[in-house]
This record gives structure tokens, C-alpha cells and sequence, in this order.
């Protein structure tokens, strides 16, 4: 494509790189919002939460990093190989919690036959399933946000 | 929430629309955690103003924040839309009171769900219990629709572009008018 915008581009990230309140602040908000994503994921059987919420969270935490240190930065962290990996990765988890349930004598997607209780083997279904819900939906944020922000690159 | 539906309609630049309906979510989420129903309140204000503010900001970004075609009233559609509307109002006119313990929707299988949801899963969360095991053929479809949504955006944009900087290296060949 033309050079015009592409020179904008590094102007842009030359300045975001002298934003120091914005990157502190950042880095501050980071580790807090992947601290929350994860509360919300693994707290979703007791509280509002779940692998939805958790997976936005988390990927949100990507996101800002992104737009702080600059989308190559960002996609060093976390690169297209990793990100189609996990984004298949917990639809499989999901899915693979219904045939190991089949295997164990039950039916696609009941988990009372995954433990001896049947309450505990629901228990350990649900939180496979809302992780696997939760790596599919941050991979598939991250992967969306990232696709558009780099348009000038290669994915 | 009536304003901002409004004014998204009659702006023209579409930043503001995207803040607007932003906005929109945000009240959206605020309504239904008055309404009490905190997971979908908690959902809407990650991903309908979170996430999707975002994305609209990414995709502004790529193409421009003006719209293009010239604001005209097209009567058919108007007519059409505003008759759509008519009508949802009066069949909700016909729907039980906000929070009618005789509802049809709290007498079907809900009882149910409540009273076994916590014994058998052991989850004190009734609505992640029914999401994820009563439910949990739908969860799987909603998921597949996310993996989906991603690769969709993957094989659109994000492939034509490296096909694209590919044929930028190569020579251009004679005829060849792209």
C-alpha cells in the first residue's frame, strides 16, 4: 500500500511510546485485569461470571497492551501460531469433555460420569467447559482485534 | 437509552455512532442489572460496550469515520419498519407483568432447574449451572459461533493481505492491471 500511512503509523507509535503515564498506567492495569479475568472465570459457579466474561476480560487485558506498546509488540507476546492453537484449543477442550463423558458410560455432555459423585464429576465438567468457553472466546477477541489492527502487516 | 437509539440513527459521523452505541450498552447492562439478572448485565457491558466498542474503533480505523451515502428517507421502509414495530409493541401487550410468578416462562421448566440446579451440580450459581450442563448443547453452539466468527475474520482479512503483499514482491507482469 502507499507509504503515507505507514509513515503516520511509526510517527503514532513513536509518540505512544513517550506517553509514560499511559504505559505505566497500563502496566499497573495489566496484571490486575488478567488477575479479575481469571476471579471471573474460576468464581463464575459461585458469583455472576463465567467462560464468556472471563474470556472478554482476559483478552481486554491483550488488547490495551496492544494499543499501548504498539501492535508488533503485542503480537510478540502472543503470536498467530499461539492464538489459532488456543482458539481451536478450548472449543476441543469443550467438546472433549462430552466424548469423554461418552466414553465413560454416559451421554455427550453429561459430566455426573466424570468423578464417582456424580455432583463432583458435574462440578469438574463445568469448570472444563467454561475454561475451554473462556480460552475460545480471549483467542478469538485478541485474534479479531489483532487481525484488524494490523492491516498494514503480514498476519 | 430512547436518546442515544435516536441520536444513532440521526448522526452522521460514525465515531460518535460507535461511542453512542457504546453508551447504549452501558445503560443496557445498568437496566438489567436492575433487573437483576447480573450475568447478562455483567455480558453486556464486557462484550456490547467492551469488545465491540473496540472492534467498531479497529474497523473505523481501517476505512473512515464519515458515512458515505447522503441521508435520505426511503417511505417504504419507514412504513415498513414502523408497522414492525407496531406490532412487537402490541404482542408485548399480551406478555404476563415483569416478574409475574405465574408466567408461563417461570412455570415451564425453570422450577425445575432451580430446585435440582444445586443439588445435583453442586454449583451455587443456578445460571452457570443451566448454561453449562442443562444447557450445555447451546453453550457448545455458542462457542462454535465464536470460533467460527474468528476464523471467518481470519480467512477474510486475514489472509488477502499477505496474498496481496506476496504479489506486491513480485515483478508485475505485463497486462496485469492490479
Amino acid at each position: 500500500m502507499s507509504e503515507i500511512p505507514k509513515k503516520m503509523d511509526e510517527v503514532k507509535r513513536k509518540e505512544m511510546q513517550h506517553k509514560e503515564v499511559l504505559r505505566i498506567c497500563a502496566k499497573l492495569l495489566i496484571p490486575l485485569i488478567m488477575t479479575f479475568g481469571l476471579y471471573v472465570q474460576f468464581h463464575g459457579d459461585f458469583g455472576p461470571g463465567g467462560g464468556f466474561q472471563a474470556g472478554v476480560i482476559f483478552a481486554s487485558a491483550f488488547i490495551l497492551y496492544a494499543l499501548i506498546f504498539g501492535i508488533d509488540v503485542g503480537m510478540e507476546v502472543l503470536k498467530p501460531g499461539v492464538r489459532r492453537f488456543l482458539l481451536s484449543a478450548g472449543l476441543l477442550l469443550y467438546a472433549g469433555v462430552g466424548v469423554v463423558g461418552m466414553l465413560l458410560g454416559g451421554r455427550y455432555l453429561n459430566y455426573s460420569v466424570l468423578a464417582d459423585d456424580p455432583v463432583v464429576g458435574q462440578h469438574l465438567g463445568i469448570l472444563l467447559i467454561e475454561l475451554g468457553v473462556g480460552i475460545t472466546v480471549a483467542a478469538a477477541m485478541i485474534t479479531i482485534f489483532y487481525v484488524f489492527a494490523n492491516q498494514d502487516g503480514v498476519e | 437509552m430512547v436518546v442515544s437509539a435516536l441520536a444513532l440513527v440521526w448522526f452522521r459521523n460514525l465515531f460518535a455512532v460507535v461511542m453512542l452505541s457504546g453508551s447504549f450498552s452501558l445503560t443496557a447492562a445498568v437496566l438489567y442489572v436492575v433487573m437483576d439478572a447480573v450475568d447478562v448485565a455483567f455480558t453486556e457491558a464486557a462484550v456490547g460496550a467492551g469488545i465491540a466498542t473496540v472492534l467498531m474503533l479497529g474497523t473505523l480505523a481501517l476505512t473512515t469515520d464519515e458515512e458515505k451515502d447522503e441521508p435520505h428517507i426511503s417511505w417504504p421502509h419507514l412504513i415498513i419498519a414502523i408497522l414492525t414495530g407496531c406490532t412487537l409493541i402490541y404482542g408485548t401487550l399480551d406478555m404476563p407483568h415483569y416478574a409475574d410468578p405465574n408466567a408461563p416462562i417461570h412455570k415451564h421448566v425453570a422450577p425445575e432447574y432451580l430446585e435440582r440446579g444445586p443439588k445435583e451440580t453442586g454449583i451455587p450459581n443456578v445460571v452457570t449451572s443451566v448454561l453449562a450442563s442443562y444447557r450445555g448443547y447451546d453453550t457448545l453452539g455458542e462457542v462454535t459461533v465464536v470460533f467460527t466468527a474468528a476464523a471467518g475474520v481470519l480467512a477474510l482479512i486475514g489472509r488477502r493481505r499477505r496474498k496481496r503483499k506476496d504479489t506486491d514482491d513480485l515483478p508485475s507482469r505485463p497486462g496485469d492491471n492490479s
